[in-house]
């Protein structure tokens, strides 16, 4: 697309100027421009982060190789966690100054957000089943993964069940934000009552272990990488989508069969 | 190195079953979700360029109406 990037790399409108109407078609230049570089970390960072957690990494004496689903448990529990508080953010931002492409990035990131949940709450299950005895079980810290589950599942279905984009923007923003106040509460109910189920996991060999620890780090960076590409990706359908009507999507875009 | 033999490595001491569902599930949902992006993307850029196809059939017969 020369006359995308050539667009960009003109001065018309001053690179100061924060927000503008020409700001979904630059974010759509530089989303695809720094696309392959987080898919590539990605690939790199989860190709490692498995190898030394799946090979590398010692049998632990408690779990012997259970605890290995850690090493796609834990990052997907973070990352969900993380994404969401990005989700509420940039979607609430979005609402209050009504910037329409932050609420797109908002947008771009709630599926990706319910995948890692998704993740969290399905390997959670395959981990929990032999050490716990149960699949599931109604306990603090998994009902908050499984809210954060449901409140990025709200927010996609209201994303798409919407067809006035600001009229969704709206009301998924309202649910993004009132979920972020509920997390801290729940938080705190993962402290206070941890101690009640007294089914923590059992010791694990971590703090001891580089390899399990780096394992754990690899894996986070490298579905963090992935977690950007996809949201990226995602970004650059959600603009094309909204932005059908403009100028530059109709003359870049409409002459493809 | 952990293991002695892929044979080890597969079996993982027993709990292969709960240990490579967990990474089965994970790969299926990841490259699900990247196939719907790209399937995605492919349909809006078909719809693209048929929109624009049907906006320029439009516009021609109007523009010669207000000729006169």
């Amino acid at each position: 697309m020369p006359a995308l990037s050539s667009t960009l790399n003109s001065d018309e409108s001053p690179p100061l100027a924060a927000w503008s109407e020409a700001t979904p078609q630059r974010g759509y230049v530089h989303a695809g421009r720094l696309f392959p570089w987080f898919a590539c970390a990605a690939a790199v960072l989860c190709s490692i982060g498995l190898f030394v957690g799946l090979a590398v990494a010692q049998t632990d004496p408690h779990q012997h190789e259970h605890y290995r689903i850690a090493f796609i448990h834990t990052p997907s529990l973070w990352l969900s966690v993380a994404i969401y508080f990005v989700t509420a953010g940039t979607a609430g931002y979005g609402l209050f100054r009504r910037q329409r492409f932050v609420s797109m990035i908002a947008s771009a990131l709630a599926p990706t957000g319910a995948l890692f949940a998704f993740l969290a709450l399905w390997t959670g299950s395959l981990w929990g089943k032999p050490i716990w005895g149960a699949w599931w079980v109604w306990e603090a810290r998994l009902t908050a993964e499984l809210l954060v589950l449901f409140l990025f599942l709200g927010y996609v279905a209201l994303q798409e069940g919407i067809d006035d984009t600001r009229r969704a923007d709206r009301a998924s923003g309202l649910l993004a934000l009132v979920g972020a106040f509920g997390m801290p509460l729940l938080y705190f109910a993962v402290f206070r009552w941890s101690a009640m189920y007294g089914n923590a996991p059992q010791g694990l060999a971590a703090p001891d272990s580089p390899a399990i620890a780096a394992g754990i780090l690899l894996m986070t960076l490298g579905l963090l990488a992935y977690a950007v590409a996809a949201t990226l990706a995602r970004l650059r359908n959600v603009i094309l989508k909204r932005e059908r009507n403009s100028e530059w999507v109709v003359q870049n875009f409409g002459a493809q069969p | 190195m952990n293991w002695g033999s892929w044979s080890e490595f597969w079996a993982m001491g027993g709990d292969g079953l709960y240990v490579w569902s967990a990474y089965l599930v994970a790969v299926v949902v990841i490259f699900t979700e990247i196939a719907v992006i790209a399937l995605t993307r492919r349909s809006i850029l078909e719809h693209l360029g048929r929109y624009a196809k049907i906006a320029r059939k439009e516009r021609k017969p109007r523009n010669e109406d207000s000729r006169f």
